[in-house]
């Protein structure tokens, strides 16, 4: 089979628990993007935003219990990059989560996941899954800009 | 890319050199115990030169920043130098490039201590 005749997805992969497979759902971006065409510097920042979502429910949702699963698929139609990843813990409350920019938030340590999600990505959102545990929906539109970065400067 | 950090001296600054992926369960705690072994060896100077970092995550960033109020809470300074520019992006869109002193090259990097 040909890349070419490969269909866009959504490719669907369970992952246990840990930080390792980090670099398994990288590559599976890696070869999506191929696939799709998708330019390096779009895939370097969808990229970014995978492994955030990644370690979030590897770590917050499933406490790094490696007998937890992550769920990981990446789809979207002709127009978009749909990437979901679901967990099986808890779920949480977004409204709960600190804004990383707030002068009194500067120099904490963590929480400035969610944040690189959103700024990388075109749309994110949270939900509960079916059966527990969190939901997170990120796209990113391959439209005419899809070829660009982060723009900070 | 595996993760390697290295470090030189110059003089009384301490060059920290970071290689491939500051990401959560990898580079990042071997950054964190580099410059910690640094700190805590005595040194005052730090310079922490990324131009081999590929990527870094937000728990990449959380070290930087922890390693940052370490040294300075122990009368060290640590400054960056060599960013690349999607690591340079990374720091920015969070508005922490501000907090960090950033040199485009060592040579006026080492000047500035």
């Amino acid at each position: 089979m040909t890349e070419s005749s490969v269909s866009p997805g959504p490719i669907v992969l369970w992952l246990s628990s840990r930080f390792e497979n980090l670099e398994l759902g990288q590559a599976v971006l890696e070869y999506v993007c191929r696939v799709r065409g998708i330019e390096n510097d779009a895939e370097h920042w969808i990229g970014v935003a995978l492994r955030e979502a990644l370690a979030n429910a590897i770590k917050h949702g499933n406490r790094q219990d490696p007998a937890r699963r992550v769920m990981l698929s990446l789809g979207g139609s002709a127009d978009d990059l749909e990437i979901i990843v679901g967990d099986e813990g808890e779920g949480f409350e977004t409204a709960a989560v600190a804004d990383p920019l707030a002068p009194e938030n500067q120099m904490k340590t963590s929480g400035r996941g969610i944040f690189y999600m959103k700024t990388f990505m075109d749309d994110v959102t949270f939900s509960r899954g079916a059966r527990g545990g969190t939901v997170l929906t990120m796209r990113k539109h391959l439209g005419g800009d899809q070829k660009k970065g982060v723009q900070t400067r | 890319m595996k993760t390697t950090v290295t470090s030189r001296d110059v003089g009384d600054i301490k060059i920290v050199e970071l290689h491939g992926k500051i990401t959560i369960g990898a580079g990042d705690l071997q950054m964190r115990e580099a410059i910690h072994a640094a700190v805590n060896g005595g040194a005052t100077k730090l310079l922490v030169d990324m131009k081999d970092v590929t990527t870094i995550d937000s728990s990449g960033v959380g070290e930087l920043v922890g390693c940052y109020t370490t040294a300075t809470n122990k009368g060290a300074k640590l400054k960056l130098v060599n960013l690349p520019p999607k690591i340079s992006d990374v720091l920015t869109v969070t508005q922490l490039i501000t907090v960090f002193d950033v040199f485009t090259n060592e040579k006026d990097a080492l000047a500035s201590f």
